[in-house]
């Protein structure tokens, strides 16, 4: 497998990275040769096992049904980069 | 040329539990923004979500309700994109194994016919908070208090053809997720939520490029969104220009679907298993416990309903299309009311005057106790039907009990035949003309003396007195 320039930046786009058509050269070939190691795994024969969705052969742990969690909203809203009356505020989002 | 529609929907559901579906936080609703958006909900680095063991069970219950096959190991996964209200860029859900698969629930149709709908898959993930445009000039404000909220994500087959059929599966699911007590149903609030994928074709031909429709909050504008896309698409069709496989937001207002222009760039989620969550295991006991808790589901209602209460499968339909309504019924039945008559009360002069006042059922003025009261009063011939909907309105404003206002107001029916059998000489007496077209065989016009009778009597005369002894005196 193996990404053009074109990939690449519509990759790019989909992860919010800002990479400059200058960079895109590189990127792609940098990027092709992670794919490639990755590519090696293919060589060993997985056929007789039974695909995994986790590395851990277990189950799922589950918890009560029960609110645990206090309102730190202050202490979250100090961090934020701007706040108000309680909500964040991000840049206008036109829909 | 005839166009057949084609719809599937989506439909996502707030399950009711406490907590939300990672994180120990707050689910209720209304409260100050932000207060219940812990660092879980808040995607701060190093949390670790942590499955909710109510949300698996309220899943189960819906899959055991529409007979689906349940996903023994499902798995959560990342979908992946961006917006302010999804802090951590991804929305844990569920893709290639969802823990309820192919199911089915029955429809009925205005015809009166049963119609099968397809449920393909329903999923757990959890929801986003919410984005509120109008707050700022420069700035939209987020409130996360939503974000993490436990979903059910119900997805149908493209098996309905118009949209009332539409709505009345969408009807059905929010029924029956109130009947198992999974979800409040609320629709202003959102906890019961419609997307609507809907395409047309030509008869026979396989399925056209399909619209998604978001941002519908009630059965009524589902219907009207529907029917307008229908018309959009047609008209694009015939004019030989082609759908786009786009999602498209419905204007109430303006009653018109349109582009959501920010969604237009093709969505690639880049799905993968979300290697915080290990697979949700469902062991058979845990299945049997939940099959064996599960209440009496609408449809076995309904057939109840028609079989030991001998109701007609519409009234029948009618009555548990809504679990308070079908609780209403059932408790003055329970307390030994007519069922007929029961349900015709509860269908007509309740709903109507819930209707009139905007009210659900559970705030009536009037108590299944005092309904069933009235109703006694009918069946044991102290007031005749047409009374006991004056006593009826006055039992809505709040001006007593059954039995207070039929005294206060002497409504008590007139069962003495011998007062009765007066005003009906009188009427006689009063009406030659009728009488002696009557005895040459006008039969019509006996209606015409039931109802000056009824008149004279100011509407108290018990009707089949009436009717028995003027057939006997005008023969």
């Amino acid at each position: 497998m193996s990404l053009d320039n074109k990939k690449v930046k519509e990759i790019a786009y989909l992860a919010r990275l800002n990479v400059q058509d200058s960079e895109i050269e590189q990127t792609a070939s940098e990027l092709n040769n992670i794919l490639s190691l990755m590519d090696k795994l293919g060589d060993i024969d997985t056929g007789d096992s039974e695909p995994m969705a986790h590395p851990l052969k277990m189950s799922q742990r589950l918890r009560e049904d029960k609110v645990s969690e206090e309102d730190m909203s202050k202490e979250f809203q100090e961090i934020a980069p701007k706040t108000g009356k309680g909500h964040f505020l991000v840049p206008t989002v036109i829909e | 040329m005839t166009w057949e529609t084609v719809i599937g929907l989506e439909i996502h559901s707030q399950l009711r539990t406490k907590s939300k579906i990672f994180s120990g936080a707050s689910t209720a609703f209304g409260s100050e923004p932000n207060t219940q958006a812990c660092a879980v909900d808040l995607g701060f680095p190093g949390v670790l979500p942590v499955l909710n063991e109510e949300a698996v069970k309220m899943a189960l219950r819906f899959g055991l309700s529409v007979n689906a096959d349940i996903n023994k190991n499902s798995i959560f996964a990342r979908k992946n994109y961006f917006y302010p209200d999804l802090p951590k860029g991804y929305q844990i859900s569920q893709f290639e194994i969802p823990i309820v698969g192919n199911g089915s629930i029955d429809i009925t149709l205005d015809s009166g016919e049963n119609k099968t709908v397809g449920i393909t898959r329903a999923h757990l993930e959890e929801d986003a908070g919410k984005s509120i445009h109008d707050l700022y000039d420069d700035f939209t404000a987020i409130d996360l208090n939503r974000a993490g909220t436990p979903l059910l994500e119900i997805v149908s087959e493209p098996d309905m053809r118009s949209a009332k059929e539409a709505v009345a599966y969408a009807k059905k699911i929010h029924a029956l997720v109130q009947y198992i007590d999974i979800c409040d149903g609320n629709m202003q609030e959102g906890s019961f939520r419609c997307d609507a994928n809907v395409s047309v074709r030509k008869q026979g031909e396989g399925l056209g490029t399909r619209a998604e429709l978001k941002n519908i909050n009630s059965f009524k504008f589902l219907e009207k969104a529907i029917n307008i896309e229908v018309e959009r698409q047609i008209d694009i069709l015939e004019e030989g220009g082609s759908v786009v496989q786009e999602t498209r937001l419905y204007d109430s207002i303006k009653n018109e679907t349109r582009s959501m222009r920010s969604k237009e760039e093709a969505n690639d989620y880049r799905y993968f298993p979300d290697p915080d969550l290990l697979p949700v295991a469902i062991s058979d006991e845990l299945l049997l416990e939940i099959k064996k808790e599960l209440p009496e589901l609408p449809t076995e209602k309904k057939l109840r309903f028609v079989d030991t209460l001998g109701l007609s499968h519409y009234d029948a339909e009618v009555l548990t299309s809504q679990k308070e309504v079908a609780e209403y019924f059932e408790k003055m039945i329970h307390q030994g009311a007519d069922a007929k008559l029961s349900a015709n009360w509860v269908m007509g002069d309740l709903s109507a005057a819930l209707n009139k006042s905007q009210l659900e059922i559970l705030d009536s003025p009037i108590s299944s106790e005092e309904l069933f009261q009235l109703i006694s009063r009918i069946t044991d011939n102290t007031i005749s039907g047409k009374i006991a909907k004056d006593v009826f309105k006055l039992m809505w404003e709040g001006k007593g009990s059954v039995d207070e206002i039929i005294e206060k107001q002497g409504l008590k029916q007139m069962t003495d035949s011998s007062a009765i059998e007066s005003i009906i000489d009188d009427v006689i007496a009063n009406n030659p003309d009728q009488v002696q077209q009557f005895k040459d065989g006008n039969s019509k016009l006996l209606g015409f003396f039931v109802g000056q009778v009824m008149k004279a009597s100011q509407g108290k005369a018990n009707p089949k007195q009436v009717n028995q002894i003027l057939n006997e005196k005008l023969s």
